[in-house]
């Protein structure tokens, strides 16, 4: 390996932005056909260095970078996301980078369309050749076989489960030609189990091929399964730089965090009883890629119950159509009240809280403070944090800062201050500033939605610990809906398993793996009773 | 999934909401206009001509994501330099319009480029700063006429500067140059319907070769052409129609080719880049188009057809306001797209063409419909400058829920 020259090297990189300095010097090697893994918490700088080397915008609008990136040996300069193209550099976005109204064919061969020869194109150049529709077709299919994805390329983008969003992502760097190396940014976070087998499986080709992975993932066994060699960073600094053989999962997530990681139990459980808090009769909602259809449910007060299921089968849909962000039909009923579906305003009102699943659109005001985003529904609809003089009320700064810090203090937000804006912070810490958010309102019943999707193990635990502690310190009841099976068993008392719009049982969280395997392939055999 | 979706008239009227509510109006207003239907239709016919170029122009800008470009009356300026430069060498006829055509080209790409350069400053306010965009050439504009012209450069010819020598006249006379474009082949209307006809089979041959499957759309619609066609030539009741209809054909032919050409364009690489831009600004760029120089593009078209757009419709008019002839362009253009049911976002060549022919059939019937339901002809003019401003201000509140909703 020695003589063999690496294909990317970053070499003490550094990066402040605002005056905090979210990189202080990483150093990162790729080898020419591996899979290299970069591990590191939310908020460790991962993301930063990815847009450095993808030349983002945000870099360079905010004072560039310190360090080199050196490609095959030789220093480059990348200032745009063109200009790491043209080195040959593909990206597989965390956040998808398609455009919902074009087809995916469209997509994967945005910008690199094959042409052919037309009428304008005789006169006028280059640009005004046509595209050449039957190439665009074909190369986005031996793309998509090449995943092993039954798709159709005429297909628009806009209706797809977000699992397959990702693969067309994936498809578009498969397609480009000319690459050298991949960088894919948490490509399983959205996936379900068999797509991310698949993904690994096509990973692994593309290395064979002699295009170098720089693959970012919390998921440590794919780490384990897929890698050669691995990066740890923390908190903006290197951390090691590890053969994947000669380590393990431990090993890994100590160097991450920097403290031995314990498996969540908790400390008591829930008695099972008859109080049931909230009953869910024939909601049906709907959520393009998530439609419910017709889920019955009854939630017992006190308990934490896990809402789980495929990616696309509805159990997003069942907390969105509760609080009335998608239509919705049926009947609920909270502490022996109907709730109103489609009126966000009355969930509210009946003291039923709601973290998203899309933090970045539907939990936050991106632009505003920390301590704004933590006040607003507490403000909005119960008039807290505000000043009465007469019929004109204020907002009480003090108040709202005091309620953030406490908040940033209890749920470790890393932070510059309760004044700094959401939209910086990472994606662990906004997923706190929403628990926060949610908390603030004092609600009866906290519906989350993925809460650890895109999370560090360490923040994940706080989340998951900071559910816990309202369970059972303030007998809060907790709905937690998570693609992640383990980390549903891990903190609840009882699963409900939704499959095709429906929940097709609801076990004991002590139940074997091997059950809720069948329950989420929809066989219910044998289940009753 | 949807592939078993069958015709739903339902669907079918909220999907084309706009459209059919303003087809119904025209319909009622006709009827109450008392006047003959051939007479409406035979200045319909006049004004689409002289309008559809600048509701066309729109396109490029809407599918570029810069919404409806009021901006096109720095073209419509650029046109009127034109025209301004072709009198002041004496010309006339189609020479003048050559002419001025050839001159308009450089000024309005380069108040495209401007216009787009400031559109690319101010992303997301497009609308917004190609209104004002329009109001500052304005000043310059006035400028231009009211103290460079005659002032700074000296103009010979007395009619078109004011008794003092400095500054054009407000109101200028084009009788050499009208109808220099529609004059030149003008046929009644049935047999224009036939030279469609005729049009529309050989397209319809083509694409049957081509394709070697016959085109059942286009076979029905050649026969339907061909139907009214001798309809018009053969029933006493459409004779009116052929007596009094007369259409420019080379201004149609123009605004054909214009439209072959939108169509031709959004197949093209460029087209595909701008439509990526216009849906995304942020991930084209990612994928390494050039979206500031594609917004520019747009815009440098949009403002270059606008232009031509005027000039088209100035030697159709016959008199030019030179303080006043480009102020409402951008704005009649915009209500016309949107009232053929366009959005900020998204708008094709039907919809420009049924919006045009929509828009300025109701401009017409309005007053004399005013007059006769509510005895007053004032009433109905206040209607067609309510339609204007209040189709425009709904579509923008439309687009904004749309936009809300679709965070979801």
């Amino acid at each position: 390996m020695e003589n063999l020259k690496p294909v990317l090297e970053m070499v003490d990189v550094k990066k402040s932005y605002f005056g905090n300095q979210v990189l202080k010097g990483v150093s990162l090697k790729v080898m020419p056909g591996e899979i290299h893994a970069l591990c590191g918490e939310n908020g460790a700088g991962k993301s930063t260095l990815m847009n450095i080397l993808f030349g983002m915008p945000v870099i360079h609008s905010t004072g560039g970078f310190e360090g080199e990136i050196r490609m095959n040996g030789e220093v480059i300069d990348i200032k745009t996301p063109r200009d790491a193209m043209k080195y040959g550099i593909g990206m597989v976005h965390q956040e998808f980078m398609l455009i919902p109204g074009f087809t995916i064919e469209e997509n994967v061969k945005l910008n690199r369309e094959p042409l052919k020869e037309s009428i304008l194109g005789k006169f006028l150049g280059e640009p005004m050749k046509n595209l050449n529709r039957d190439e665009i077709r074909k190369d986005t299919q031996a793309a998509l076989d090449q995943l092993g994805m039954d798709m159709v390329p005429a297909d628009k983008v806009a209706g797809l489960p977000v699992g397959y969003m990702q693969f067309v992502e994936i498809a578009r760097e498969i397609d480009k030609r000319g690459v050298k190396l991949l960088v894919f940014d948490e490509p399983t976070a959205v996936l379900t189990e068999g797509e991310a087998e698949r993904l690994l499986a096509a990973m692994r080709a593309l290395a064979d091929q002699g295009i170098a992975i720089l693959f970012i993932t919390h998921r440590l066994d794919e780490v384990m399964a897929a890698t050669q060699h691995i990066t740890i960073i923390r908190d903006g600094a290197f951390v090691k730089y590890l053969n994947t053989a000669d380590t393990n999962v431990t090993e890994i997530s100590a160097l991450m965090v920097g403290r031995e990681v314990e498996v969540i139990e908790r400390a008591k459980h829930h008695e099972a009883s008859n109080e049931i808090v909230m009953e869910i009769e024939n909601l049906e909602v709907n959520m393009p890629g998530e439609m419910v259809k017709g889920v019955n449910l009854k939630v017992e007060k006190g308990e934490i119950l896990g809402i789980g299921g495929l990616a696309g089968q509805g159990k997003i849909g069942i907390a969105n159509g509760i609080m009335g962000l998608y239509s919705a039909t049926g009947k609920v009923t909270f502490e022996g009240k109907e709730v109103a579906l489609n009126n966000p305003k009355a969930a509210i009102n009946a003291q039923i809280a709601f973290v998203s699943e899309d933090r970045r659109g539907v939990g936050l005001l991106l632009d505003e403070s920390i301590a704004f985003n933590i006040a607003v529904p507490a403000m909005q609809n119960q008039g807290k944090f505000l000043k009465k003089y007469g019929p004109i009320s204020l907002m009480d700064q003090a108040a709202i800062t005091e309620n953030a810090n406490k908040y940033i203090e209890e749920l470790d937000i890393r932070c510059t201050g309760p004044n700094q804006n959401v939209r910086r912070l990472s994606g662990g810490n906004q997923q706190k500033v929403c628990i926060a958010k949610a908390l603030t309102s004092e609600p009866k019943i906290i519906f989350v939605s993925e809460p650890t999707r895109g999370i560090d193990i360490g923040a994940k635990r706080l989340v998951l610990d900071t559910l816990v502690k309202l369970n059972e310190e303030e007998g809060m009841t907790v709905v937690i809906t998570s693609s992640e099976l383990a980390e549903l068993k891990s903190v609840c008392d009882r699963i409900a398993i939704v499959t095709e719009g429906k929940v097709v049982g609801v076990l004991p969280a002590s139940e074997s793996d091997a059950k809720f395997g069948l329950l989420m392939s929809g066989i219910t055999e044998g289940m009753e009773g | 999934m949807f592939k078993n979706k069958k015709f739903n008239i339902k669907e079918f009227l909220s999907e084309n909401a706009v459209p059919v509510v303003f087809l119904t109006l025209s319909i009622i207003f006709v009827y109450y206009s008392g006047t003959q239907p051939a007479i409406i239709m035979n200045d319909v016919v006049a004004r689409f001509a002289r309008n559809a170029f600048f509701v066309l122009s729109l396109l490029f800008p809407v599918l570029a994501g810069m919404g409806l470009n009021f901006g096109i009356v720095v073209g419509a300026m650029a046109a009127q330099i034109g025209i301004y430069t072709a009198l002041a060498l004496e010309l006339s006829g189609l020479p003048a319009v050559l002419l001025a055509t050839v001159v308009c080209i450089p000024f309005a790409l380069l108040f495209g480029f401007l216009s787009g350069w400031l559109n690319n400053k101010t992303k997301g306010q497009e609308m917004l700063t190609s209104m004002f965009v329009g109001y500052f050439a304005h000043g310059v504009y006035m400028l231009l006429f009211l103290f460079i012209i005659g002032g700074i450069i000296p103009i010979n010819v007395y009619e078109l500067v004011l008794p003092s020598g400095v500054g054009a006249r407000s109101s200028l006379d084009l009788t050499q140059i009208k109808g220099a474009l529609d004059s030149i082949v003008k046929v009644d209307l049935f047999t224009f319907v036939f030279i469609l006809a005729a049009l529309s089979a050989v397209i319809t041959v083509a694409n049957t070769i081509k394709n070697k499957k016959l085109d059942v759309t286009k076979t029905v619609l050649t026969v339907a052409l061909v139907v009214v066609g001798v309809a018009g030539n053969t029933l006493p009741a459409l004779s009116m129609f052929k007596r009094v209809v007369k259409v420019p054909v080379v201004t149609y032919a123009l605004i054909g080719i214009l439209c072959a050409f939108i169509s031709m364009f959004f197949k093209t690489k460029l087209g595909q880049d701008m439509r990526a831009v216009g849906m995304n600004m942020e991930i084209a760029e990612v994928s390494g188009i050039n979206v500031n120089k594609t917004r520019i593009t747009a815009n440098m078209i949009s403002v270059v057809l606008s232009a031509f757009g005027q000039i088209m419709f100035l030697q159709n008019l016959g008199t030019l306001s030179t303080y006043t002839a480009h102020q409402n362009v951008g704005m009649f253009a915009g209500a016309a797209l949107l009232i053929g049911g366009a959005s900020v976002t998204k708008a094709t060549v039907p919809q420009a063409l049924l919006g045009t022919f929509l828009f300025h059939l109701l401009f017409n019937v309005s007053p004399l419909a005013g007059q006769n339901i509510f005895g007053s002809a004032l009433i109905g003019e206040y209607f067609r400058v309510f339609i204007v401003y209040g189709v425009i201000a709904l579509a923008i509140v439309l687009h904004a829920a749309k936009k809300a909703s679709g965070k979801k």
